[in-house]
C-alpha cells in the first residue's frame, strides 16, 4: 500500500481529538494499570521481588499452573487439530451445529463453566467421577476454556488445504500416516502453533472457572491466579504484584516464542 | 513390494487388470470410511464429554424438581440486583468498548505512525493478562492507597468497591474484541470509497457515516456481540474491584459464586441457567452474524 500524505493520513486516522480522547481511554485502562502493577512489584527492590516469588507457596502455585498448562495445550493441540479435521473434511447431520457449539466455552460465563463441570464431574456425579479438590479439576476447566482455540485457528487453514496433493501422494503410494506427517501437519503446523499460544496465555491467567472447582488447596490445587487473589484478599499487594508479574511474563514468552517459531516453520514450509 | 510385482504380472495380462485391481480399491475404501468414522467418533465423544454434556447436565439438574423452585430462586431479591447490575455494567462498557474500538481499529488500520506495532500490542494485552490481575492493576491506581486514590477521595469519587471500578474492570477485559473483529473487515474494505466521497466533497464525518460504517457494520456487530458476552460473565476483574457487597455490588456471576459457596445449590444453578441461555442466545447471534462477515470460514 502507497504511503498516505499527511493530510490524507488525518482523514484517514481520525481528528486529533478522537486521537487524544483514545489516548486518554487506553492509558487508563490499560498502560496505567499495568505501569502500577510493574511499580508495585519492585517498591522493595529486587531482593524484595525475589522473596516474593519465592515464597514456597507462589513457587508451587506458579509451577502448578505452568505444567498444567503445558498438559492441557498439548491435548488441545491433538484434540483441536482433529475436531477441526472433522469439522473441515466430514459430513454429517447436525454438523452446522457441533460447530457452533466449538464456541460456547468463550460464550460462557468462566464462574458458569465451573459449576457445569461440577455439576456432572464433582460431588455426587451421576457418573460416579469426583474431580473436585483434585489437581485432576484444574486440566479439566482449562481444558473446556481453552477449547476453542485451536480448533479456531486450525478450522480456516484446513478450509484452504488443496485436497489435490494428498490425493497426488496418495495415488503415489503413501499411506494415511505418511500423508499426514508430510504433507497436512507441515501446513497445519503454524495454525496449531498459534492456537496452543493463545491456549496457553489463557490458561496461564484463568480464574473464574477455577475458583469452585479446584478447592483452591496451598501446595495442592492453588494455581497462580488463585495464589495472586489471595494475596490481595489478605492485603500483600507488592506479593500480589510480583507473582502478578511472573505469570505475565510467562505468558508474553510463550506467545513470543511461539510466534517466532510458527514463522520459522512457515519460512521453512513454504 | 508385492502389491507392485503382482500390478505388474497383471498389467502383462492385460484382461485381468480391472478384476485385480478392484478388489484392493474397494478395501481401501473401507478403511478409508473406517478411519473417518473413528475421527469422527472421537472428536464428536470429546465434545460430547466436555461441552455438551456437562452443560446439558445443568440444565437437567436446574429443572428437575420443575419451575416453581427456579423461579423463587431467580426473583430472590439479591439475584434481581445482580441481574440488572450486571445490565447496568455491560450498559456502559460495551458502547464504551464499541466506539473506542472502531477509533482503534481505525488508527490501527489506516493510521501510519510511530508505535503502530506498540499499540497494537497494548490492545491485544488484556489477553494475555490474567483478570486478577487486571483486578490488581486497577486496585493499584484506583484504590485507597492507589496512585489517584488521594485526589478520587478528596473529590468525592468511588472507583474501586463501586460501578465505575466494575464497569471500568469489565471494559479493560473486553477491550480487544471490537477493534479486532473490525480491523479485517476495515483492510477488506479498501480506502477507493473513502476517496471518492472526500473527492466529492464530502467532510470526514460524512464519510465516515455514509461509507465506512456501513461497510464495516457487520464486523462491528460481531465485535459487540463478542465484547456483551465477555462483559456479562466477567468474573475475577470484577470480583477484586467490586468488594463483593451482597445486594449492593454483587454481578450475577458473583451471585453464582456466593450462592455456590453457601449451599444453596438451587439458587447458584437458576442464575448459572440465566447466564447459560445468554451465552446460548450470544452463539446463535455469532453463528447468523458468521455468515455476513466471514463466508469462507462458514460451515455448510
Amino acid at each position: 500500500m502507497r504511503r498516505l500524505s499527511a493530510g490524507a493520513w488525518r482523514a484517514r486516522g481520525g481528528s486529533a481529538l478522537g486521537r487524544g480522547l483514545l489516548g486518554i481511554y487506553l492509558s487508563a485502562l490499560v498502560l496505567l494499570p499495568v505501569s502500577a502493577v510493574l511499580a508495585k512489584s519492585t517498591t522493595g527492590g529486587a531482593s524484595a521481588f525475589w522473596r516474593e516469588i519465592s515464597n514456597p507457596e507462589a513457587v508451587a502455585a506458579i509451577k502448578l499452573t505452568l505444567v498444567v498448562s503445558a498438559i492441557v495445550v498439548v491435548t488441545n493441540a491433538v484434540f483441536g487439530t482433529l475436531i477441526a479435521w472433522v469439522l473441515v473434511r466430514d459430513e454429517f447431520p447436525g454438523k452446522r451445529i457441533v460447530n457452533a457449539l466449538i464456541d460456547l466455552p468463550f460464550a460462557l460465563p468462566t464462574i458458569v463453566a465451573g459449576v457445569v463441570l461440577l455439576a456432572l464431574y464433582g460431588k455426587g456425579s451421576p457418573m460416579g467421577i469426583n474431580v473436585a479438590f483434585t489437581r485432576a479439576s484444574i486440566a479439566l476447566a482449562l481444558l473446556f476454556v481453552t477449547l476453542p482455540f485451536v480448533v479456531r485457528s486450525v478450522q480456516p487453514v484446513l478450509h484452504e488445504l488443496d485436497v489435490s496433493m494428498e490425493e497426488a501422494a496418495a495415488s503415489l503410494g503413501a499411506g494415511p500416516a505418511t500423508i499426514l506427517r508430510r504433507i497436512v501437519l507441515p501446513s497445519l503446523t503454524p495454525a496449531i502453533i498459534s492456537g496452543v499460544a493463545l491456549s496457553f496465555a489463557r490458561a496461564v491467567g484463568e480464574f473464574g472457572s477455577l475458583v469452585l472447582i479446584t478447592g483452591n488447596l496451598p501446595f495442592k490445587t492453588e494455581v497462580g491466579s488463585v495464589y495472586v487473589f489471595g494475596q490481595i484478599e489478605s492485603d500483600n499487594l507488592p506479593g500480589a504484584a510480583a507473582v502478578s508479574i511472573v505469570l505475565l511474563l510467562a505468558a508474553l514468552a510463550v506467545l513470543a516464542a511461539l510466534s517466532v517459531l510458527s514463522r520459522w516453520r512457515s519460512g521453512h514450509v513454504v | 513390494m508385492s502389491s507392485s510385482a503382482s500390478g505388474a504380472v497383471a498389467s502383462a495380462r492385460a484382461p485381468l487388470v480391472p478384476r485385480s485391481r478392484a478388489p484392493s480399491r474397494a478395501a481401501d475404501e473401507r478403511a478409508r470410511r473406517a478411519r473417518r468414522l473413528g475421527l469422527r467418533a472421537i472428536a464428536l465423544g470429546y465434545l460430547a464429554l466436555l461441552l455438551v454434556a456437562p452443560v446439558a447436565m445443568i440444565f437437567y439438574r436446574t429443572f428437575a424438581h420443575g419451575l416453581a423452585p427456579v423461579w423463587h430462586a431467580v426473583s430472590a431479591a439479591n439475584a434481581q440486583h445482580a441481574f440488572w447490575l450486571s445490565l447496568e455494567v455491560v450498559a456502559i462498557a460495551v458502547p464504551l468498548n464499541t466506539v473506542f474500538g472502531i477509533g482503534i481499529a481505525l488508527l490501527l488500520e489506516r493510521g501510519r505512525f510511530r508505535g503502530r506495532a506498540l499499540l497494537g500490542m497494548l490492545i491485544d494485552l488484556p489477553f494475555a493478562i490474567s483478570p486478577v490481575v487486571v483486578g490488581l492493576a486497577l486496585v493499584l491506581v484506583y484504590g485507597k492507597t492507589g496512585w489517584f486514590g488521594n485526589w478520587l477521595a478528596a473529590n468525592g469519587i468511588a472507583v474501586i468497591f463501586s460501578v465505575p471500578g466494575m464497569v471500568l474492570a469489565t471494559a479493560v477485559v473486553s477491550l480487544p474484541f471490537v477493534a479486532r473483529e473490525t480491523i479485517p473487515v476495515l483492510h477488506e474494505l479498501g480506502t477507493d470509497s473513502e476517496q471518492a466521497a472526500a473527492t466529492l466533497g464530502a467532510s470526514r464525518w460524512q464519510t465516515f457515516m455514509r461509507i465506512t460504517l456501513p461497510g464495516i457494520r457487520w464486523g462491528v456487530v460481531y465485535g459487540v456481540v463478542l465484547t456483551t458476552a465477555r462483559a456479562l460473565g466477567e468474573f475475577g476483574a470484577v470480583s477484586i474491584v467490586s468488594g463483593r457487597i451482597e445486594g449492593q455490588t454483587q454481578t450475577l456471576p458473583l451471585y453464582v459464586q456466593d450462592r455456590f459457596e453457601n449451599f444453596d445449590i438451587t439458587g447458584a444453578y437458576a442464575a448459572a441457567v440465566v447466564l447459560a441461555l445468554l451465552a446460548l442466545a450470544t452463539l446463535l447471534a455469532m453463528n447468523l452474524l458468521t455468515r455476513h462477515t466471514r463466508p469462507g470460514e462458514a460451515v455448510t
